[in-house]
């Protein structure tokens, strides 16, 4: 490593003024140490784009601990131990954690090849038992009791000498909530990055035999058609046909308010009966789709607000009325596909070529269901369900006058909502009053309020000296960190948003900012979306827009996916767009480039 | 025609029409749109300087000239040389033939390029092929006669003979050709590479272009805009848009090339339009796939409402020559199972 002029090192960064006590939010194992002066760490913007709160803190230690156990110690890949995470001001800093010595590259290659080879070679059944144990883990979650402390235990505990209060059960199920969030985790990581390693092979082949090939063109000949993310979406255009169907189409006007609307509908009789009945239906597990990608908690789902089901039926049911929604052309797309994939093929000089990429294509199109689908079984279904129940915890901390409030739990790390049940269960079994309140209630509002301060910080993209080479290509495939990138974060221009190209094009237009799917229906016609990170739950939104930018994800999330089969461009994994560009401004997004000019 | 002058359609052999001028034919006969025009034949030149030095005591002294002798001596030699070639009164059935040709282009007296087409040229070393002369904006049968002869003349700068020299090549074998075409008023124009020049990527069309006539370009006067277009999915995956300062345009009824600062509208406008950088790819595709063969081609976009394809036409094209001279290793081979190339990307032979 060379040192150059550039970043500065994690003990250059000050504390931000009035959120000195940042540090009482997050473990003492997520601070930066004096020796990571000498190491390169970037701002993981792409996950964690804003301040965390304490709990939330949660969806970091969590994931790494999965990840680098599932690369390190699970697969032993070769050249590449875990990702190691810091929090400074709020923010997530990562650094990659190489193995280097060529002796212990070999020797750990030797353990990887049969391992990532068995998981390769039976990839297709292996899904399916990974669906069976994510579905039993979501099943556990959404079993998890949150005991509600009675005055007297009910009789069958004595009865049934089951022996064991209420109080016991607080801590117990509250631990269970964060073991199976875990377990989750690792279920999680143990296939996706195998997958990312079948990607990045094939993207590797395409940009050396073709060096001018796009990213988002790679993705486009690996991606499929039938992917849960797409659900959703189909489920709201069946029940506005539905709607249409059942002559109650009426109820759905722009807009209308989802409570007022499903009101309505028990006064309805048959008709409104089944359609709720087909409403309930399509909400498990399909409403669990996370407005995020499940790394806050306030990443709410549709269930948790109906908002944006409800700004999507009108349109929905007006298109139905007026002679019905067309269907995806999924064929079409599929031939395009083929022909795209053909059509670089044929390009191949050498059959020794075209037989390579016949089988670099054919791996990534096996795991491209897992890689597509796992999110919305863990980010989604899970992360919805877990978050739910650990505010059905908060709920119970402020029903006995702990918190002022449920949502206030996302504001204590989760040892210290352990502290706080152990206080609560004590307290119960006392017959006197839990201490809690006089303790958390005033940490509680001053990390509200240092939550706020933080916000307005711009965390350097990157801390300490800049590697000679970044070769690493998982980094390169995930966070999409280049040579250019570092370049672009040392000489920023003003002006200009940098992301990942996604789905090319050039269009101007005016930006709409929208930081929560709540303002949803403030959304125009023809305005250039901007937000933090989509989800499959913003999809109604992709009708509307004529451009999308995001400050999370890469050439195969969501945003992209989407827009590229829109025809609009994209650019994603920015960062910081929803700071720099404001509702109004004027801006060029180039998705060929990667850029957003404000103009 | 005759044998001094061939319609466009008809020029077929390089050795009579020249690179250039079989290279149009090509095109044309391919239905390329080609301005339309006529190629004097290597045989016209064989004529002419046959006449102007029968016994070839002239051209002995041009093959007499020492590798790595004194410049002065081999400049005045073929200066008096180039003279002779200039002002020698052609052959009458050459005149003939050429007057024929021009007056076959059109009523009145259309404004024609006159450009050089070696028969040795293009294939043996580009560099070559930039040592003979073009002239735009002709006009009149005995101007386009004069311009033929000079440019005949050129294949006597000291610099062409020079090189022959290097390759010891005999005088007596040289020959050119010269294609005379209608000229075109561009809009734009600029070249095209079916292969990217950069990096020598199959995938793409690299289009380089600027306002007005190409030879702004090609001869360095502007920075050109610059696009990259994949064959594959026709998205526009580069696009640089520079500052055009100079503009060239030709000066109807014979004034030739005027050189002038482009109208600020202009200068930082790209000088095609989305659509057009598509319908240029898709030509240049086409004339890919005929050739069978990577091609370099010289490209103009006319002016006018109608749709892009309809108003592109094509000067040149010729086999691109620097990256099919390189031998590139295979980027990878098959192996026994798909998911061993993961396990060599993480694996020991990283």
């Amino acid at each position: 490593m060379t040192e150059q002029q550039g970043f500065p090192l994690p003990s250059q960064i000050a504390d931000v003024p009035g959120a000195e006590n940042w540090r009482s939010m997050y473990q003492y194992f997520t601070r930066f140490q004096p020796e990571d002066d000498q190491r390169f760490w970037f701002y993981n913007s792409m996950h964690f784009p804003e301040p965390i709160p304490g709990f939330d803190s949660i969806t970091s230690e969590i994931p790494y601990q999965a990840i680098g156990a599932n690369t390190a110690r699970l697969f032993v890949f070769p050249t590449t131990l875990g990702i190691e995470h810091r929090i400074v001001n709020g923010r997530v800093y990562i650094t990659a954690n190489p193995v280097l010595d060529p002796a212990e590259i070999g020797r750990r290659a030797e353990v990887f090849g049969p391992r990532a080879g068995y998981y390769f070679e039976h990839w297709d059944s292996l899904y399916e038992g990974w669906k069976e144990r994510v579905r039993g883990l979501i099943a556990a979650i959404e079993a998890v009791e949150v005991p509600s402390l009675p005055e007297w235990e009910p009789d069958e505990v004595v009865f049934e000498s089951r022996g064991v209060a209420q109080n016991h059960y607080l801590v117990e199920n509250f631990s269970k909530c964060l073991a199976l969030y875990s377990k989750m985790w690792h279920h999680h990581t143990e296939m996706l990055m195998l997958g990312y390693g079948a990607y990045v092979v094939f993207f590797q082949f395409c940009q050396q035999a073709f060096p001018e090939i796009s990213d988002q063109t790679v993705a486009r000949m690996v991606a499929g058609i039938d992917v849960i993310m797409y659900r959703p979406d189909d489920e709201l255009k069946n029940l506005a046909g539905l709607a249409v169907e059942l002559g109650v189409g009426d109820l759905f006007t722009e807009g209308c308010v989802a409570s007022d609307v499903l009101t309505a509908l028990e006064t309805r009789g048959e008709a409104g009966a089944r359609w709720l009945d087909a409403f309930a239906k399509a909400r498990d597990p399909w409403f669990h789709v996370s407005s995020g990608d499940g790394f806050y908690h306030h990443h709410l789902s549709w269930n948790d607000d109906l908002t944006v089901p409800f700004t999507a039926l009108p349109g929905y049911v007006a298109a139905t009325a007026a002679g019905g929604i067309a269907p995806r052309p999924t064929a079409q797309l599929m031939a395009e596909r083929e022909r795209i994939a053909n059509g670089y093929r044929d390009l191949l000089p050498t059959d020794d070529e075209k037989a390579a990429f016949d089988q670099m294509l054919g791996l990534c199109r096996l795991v491209f269901p897992f890689v597509e689908d796992h999110k919305f079984y863990c980010e989604h279904w899970f992360t919805t369900r877990f978050f739910q129940k650990i505010k059905e915890f908060g709920a119970l901390l402020a029903q006995v006058g702990v918190l002022a409030e449920a949502d206030d739990v996302f504001q204590l790390h989760h040892t210290e909502i352990d502290q706080a049940l152990s206080d609560v269960s004590l307290a119960w079994a006392a017959g006197s009053p839990p201490l809690g309140a006089g303790h958390f209630q005033p940490i509680i509002a001053e990390r509200k309020r240092m939550l706020k301060v933080l916000k307005d910080w711009s965390p350097p993209p990157a801390l300490g000296p800049v590697p000679e080479a970044l070769n690493d290509p998982a980094v390169r495939m995930l966070w999409g960190i280049t040579q250019e990138r570092i370049e672009s974060w040392l000489n920023p221009d003003p002006d200009e948003v940098v992301g990942v190209a996604a789905s090319s094009g050039v269009v101007e237009g005016v930006a709409r900012v929208l930081h929560d799917v709540a303002e949803i229906g403030s959304l125009r016609e023809g305005e250039i979306l901007v937000v933090p990170v989509t989800a499959p739950s913003w999809a109604p939104v992709f009708a509307k827009i004529k451009a999308a930018v995001s400050d999370i994800g890469g050439s195969m999330s969501h945003a992209a996916i989407v827009a590229r089969e829109y025809g609009m461009p994209a650019v994603v994994g920015c960062g910081d767009a929803t700071k720099r560009i404001r509702t109004g401004d004027r801006v060029r997004v180039d998705g060929d480039r990667g850029t957003v000019r404000v103009l | 025609m005759s044998v001094f002058a061939l319609s466009l359609p008809d020029a077929s052999s390089a050795a009579e029409a020249g690179g250039k001028g079989a290279s149009l034919g090509f095109l044309a006969r391919a239905g390329a749109a080609v301005p339309p025009g006529f190629v004097v034949t290597a045989g016209a030149f064989a004529a002419a300087v046959t006449a102007l030095d029968p016994s070839g005591a002239l051209r002995a002294e041009l093959t007499a000239l020492p590798v790595d002798g004194s410049l002065d001596e081999a400049g005045r030699v073929c200066a008096a040389f180039r003279a002779r070639v200039a002002a020698a009164p052609l052959p009458p059935e050459v005149a003939a033939a050429i007057s024929a040709g021009y007056a076959a282009l059109g009523d009145g007296a259309p404004d024609v390029a006159v450009r050089s087409s070696a028969t040795v040229e293009d294939s043996a070393d580009a560099s070559f092929a930039g040592l003979q002369d073009t002239y735009l904006g002709v006009c009149g049968a005995s101007s386009v006669q004069d311009h033929v002869r000079r440019c005949w003349a050129s294949l006597y700068n000291d610099e062409s003979v020079a090189y022959r020299r290097r390759l010891r090549m005999a005088e007596d074998g040289v020959a050119m050709a010269v294609v005379v075409q209608r000229m075109v008023r561009p809009r734009a124009a600029g070249v095209m590479f079916t292969r990217s020049p950069v990096t020598g990527d199959r995938s793409v069309v690299a289009i380089e272009g600027t306002w007005g006539l190409g030879s702004a370009l090609v001869s360095g006067d502007v920075t050109p805009d610059s696009f990259a277009v994949s064959k594959i999915t026709g998205e526009i995956t580069s696009r640089r848009v520079s500052v055009k300062g100079r503009l060239h345009s030709f000066i109807q009824n014979g004034g030739g090339v005027t050189v002038t600062d482009t109208p600020a509208a202009q200068r930082e406008a790209a000088c095609l339009d989305d659509d057009e950088i598509r319908s240029l790819a898709d030509v240049a595709r086409s004339v890919e796939t005929y050739y069978g063969a990577p091609q370099d081609i010289e490209w103009a976009l006319l002016d006018g409402d109608g749709p892009a394809a309809s108003r592109i036409v094509l000067l040149q094209s010729r086999p691109e020559t620097v990256w099919a001279a390189r031998t590139a290793a295979p980027v990878a081979a098959p192996k026994a199972r798909p998911a061993d190339h993961v396990l060599s990307l993480f694996g020991k032979h990283r």
